[in-house]
């Protein structure tokens, strides 16, 4: 259920987010979905790719600092309130997102919502509950 | 003069009495303080063999971490119930040096501060601004001291509030700043802002110190502000504010050396160094009964000047403006800060050593620090949050340390420059030297 991602640490400066993908490239990892939040002084990468342990070796051994975090992945219904939906099932189970980011996949043609909880294993039961379909990491790994 | 007994007290004359004032010196520091004792026992001295003042080549140095490795209260001579007020100065592992004054040091202290004031011309007609803060720190109190002893009006102020301190400033008709360098021009600044004139106001001399600045800064205070101004030097292991200050002649600082008796040194070899050429200034406090003073190496660099007499008629030796440091101390809006306390900071934070870099800048005139922070995988969060959290923990922690606040800029690894694998840890960008 739950999907392995990279997470990069950056400064907020121009040259950074091409270093870093140039990296991944280097080592021949393919990047599914991408998010990039940032503040004023810094940005946090994340990145959903197809090998996630060779990602992490390159961008490592090229002296990034990288974390690896448990997320989610979603289908979300291609309908008007299909968004919403999920989250008042969060909602009312009282789970916090920390995070999320939507990519649409070509191989199914569905949105795809990934988050990030502090506790994945009460969300994955509360969605379960609500009849919402979770991605299996490999799925996610080899879209 | 202040005191013209004393301020111009013939050459010979004045070398007599040091000479007198360090015997009896050394035996109160011998008899009452066993780290002296035990130091003057290792280099085979007694308090026997000080006849006059130059045989105080003998004595050993005195350094900072030896004053600090007595702390709290090992380098007092003197009773606690002698003692009649303690300030402290900040360390470079959080633990300060702690000098404790009778009530006869903060007489003398005193009457160096208005020594100090008299140097600028004051007199009990005037009104004394003291925006240095009052606190452990010497440099509100001691001047605040001076002014009193000279019976000039003291007006409290401490830093900070610069709207206020202009308003009184004007108000109150005040005649004599006392405040950091930076703090003077920052004041001007705000008056300007404000739509105040201050070039119009009674005010004649300004004591400026606890940090370096410069002849440029010097000029550039004389066209905003309508006064002399005047470097004046102290530090708190010596006593405070009042070791030295220049006079109208604006060359050179008298040092008050009936009670501050100053040498320069070679700062690798120890070896006095001829008048006229840089070394580290060294004091030995002649009069001090709290924490007897021997040979203490401040780690400034200075020179006494080679020159004849003052046309001021002082007869005191004068050192030239603060040319460095002898170490890593940095000294921001007039707060000493050693990179070692930085590192301390960060270590004890997450337990790790991160790489960092302390960049030192002056914004319009105030001293700015910022400190880079290398980001490695134990600090990192992949949460905006935990990355802020982060920032903020390292900026409340080095302000509750070193009382500075500073912008914390989190970088990426490797980016903070190294050289034969030691990192750079500063980089002063202030051009005071």
């Amino acid at each position: 259920m739950k999907v392995r991602q990279i997470s990069v640490f950056m400064e907020n400066r121009s040259g950074r987010l091409a270093s870093v993908l140039r990296e991944v490239a280097r080592a021949g990892v393919n990047i599914r979905a991408l998010s990039l939040a940032d503040t004023s002084d810094f940005g946090i990468l994340r990145l959903m790719v197809d090998n996630v342990d060779a990602g992490v070796k390159a961008l490592r051994d090229s002296g990034h600092t990288v974390s690896v975090t448990e997320v989610l992945a979603v289908e979300v219904p291609d309908r008007p309130g299909g968004l919403a939906g999920i989250l008042d099932v969060l909602s009312e189970a009282g789970l916090n997102v920390e995070y999320m980011y939507a990519f649409v996949s070509r191989a199914t043609e569905k949105a795809m919502v990934v988050f990030r909880f502090e506790q994945p294993d009460a969300a994955i039961e509360a969605l379960q509950k609500a009849g919402i379909s979770l991605v299996e990491a490999e799925t996610v790994y080899s879209l | 003069m202040f005191n013209p007994k004393e301020e111009a007290r013939p050459v010979g004359e004045l070398r007599r009495l040091q000479g007198e004032r360090l015997k009896s010196l050394v035996q109160r520091a011998y008899g009452h303080v066993p780290f002296y004792r035990a130091k003057l026992d290792e280099a085979g001295v007694t308090p026997e063999d000080i006849r006059g003042i130059e045989d105080i080549v003998r004595l050993p140095f005195t350094v900072k971490t030896e004053f600090r490795d007595q702390y709290p209260f090992g380098m007092f001579a003197a009773p606690m119930k002698d003692i009649v007020r303690i300030h402290a100065s900040s360390g470079t592992t959080g633990k300060p040096t702690v000098v404790g004054y009778t009530r006869e040091d903060i007489d003398n202290w005193a009457e160096c501060a208005a020594r100090s004031l008299g140097c600028g011309g004051a007199t009990a007609e005037d009104t004394v601004q003291v925006a240095y803060g009052y606190g452990l720190f010497t440099g509100g109190l001691g001047m605040h001291y001076g002014a009193e002893r000279m019976g000039a009006a003291a007006l409290p102020m401490s830093a900070g509030n610069t709207e206020k301190q202009i308003m009184l400033m004007k108000d109150f008709g005040v005649t004599i700043l006392c405040c950091t360098p930076s703090y003077a021009l920052q004041i001007a600044e705000v008056a300007a802002q404000m739509g105040e004139d201050l070039m119009k106001l009674p005010l004649k001399a300004g004591h400026f110190g606890a940090e370096p600045w410069t002849e440029a800064m010097r000029r550039h205070i004389e066209e905003v502000l309508p006064l002399k101004a005047l470097d004046i030097y102290g530090l708190s292991e010596v006593a405070g504010p009042g070791v030295a200050n220049e006079c109208l002649e604006q060359h050179g600082l008298h040092v008050f050396e009936d009670h501050f008796y100053p040498e320069i040194i070679h700062p690798e070899t120890g070896e006095p160094m001829p008048d006229g050429e840089k070394g580290e200034l060294v004091f030995t406090c002649l009069t001090k009964q709290g924490v007897p003073l021997i040979r203490y190496r401040t780690r400034d660099i200075t020179m006494l000047l080679d020159e004849g007499p003052c046309p001021c008629g002082r007869t005191s030796r004068k050192i030239a403006r603060l040319m460095g440091r002898t170490d890593d101390m940095l000294i921001i809006r007039g707060v000493n800060v050693f990179p070692s306390q930085v590192e301390d900071v960060l270590v004890r934070i997450e337990g790790v050593h991160p790489q960092y870099l302390i960049v030192v800048d002056r914004q319009g005139n105030l001293d700015t620090m910022e400190i880079r922070v290398e980001v490695t995988e134990e600090l990192f969060s992949d949460e905006v949050r935990g990355l802020e959290a982060l920032r903020d923990k390292i900026h409340h922690q080095i302000k509750a340390m070193l009382n500075v606040s500073a912008k914390i800029t989190l970088v990426e690894p490797n980016t903070i420059e190294r050289t034969l694998g030691k990192a750079k840890r500063v980089q002063d960008l202030r051009k005071l030297t």
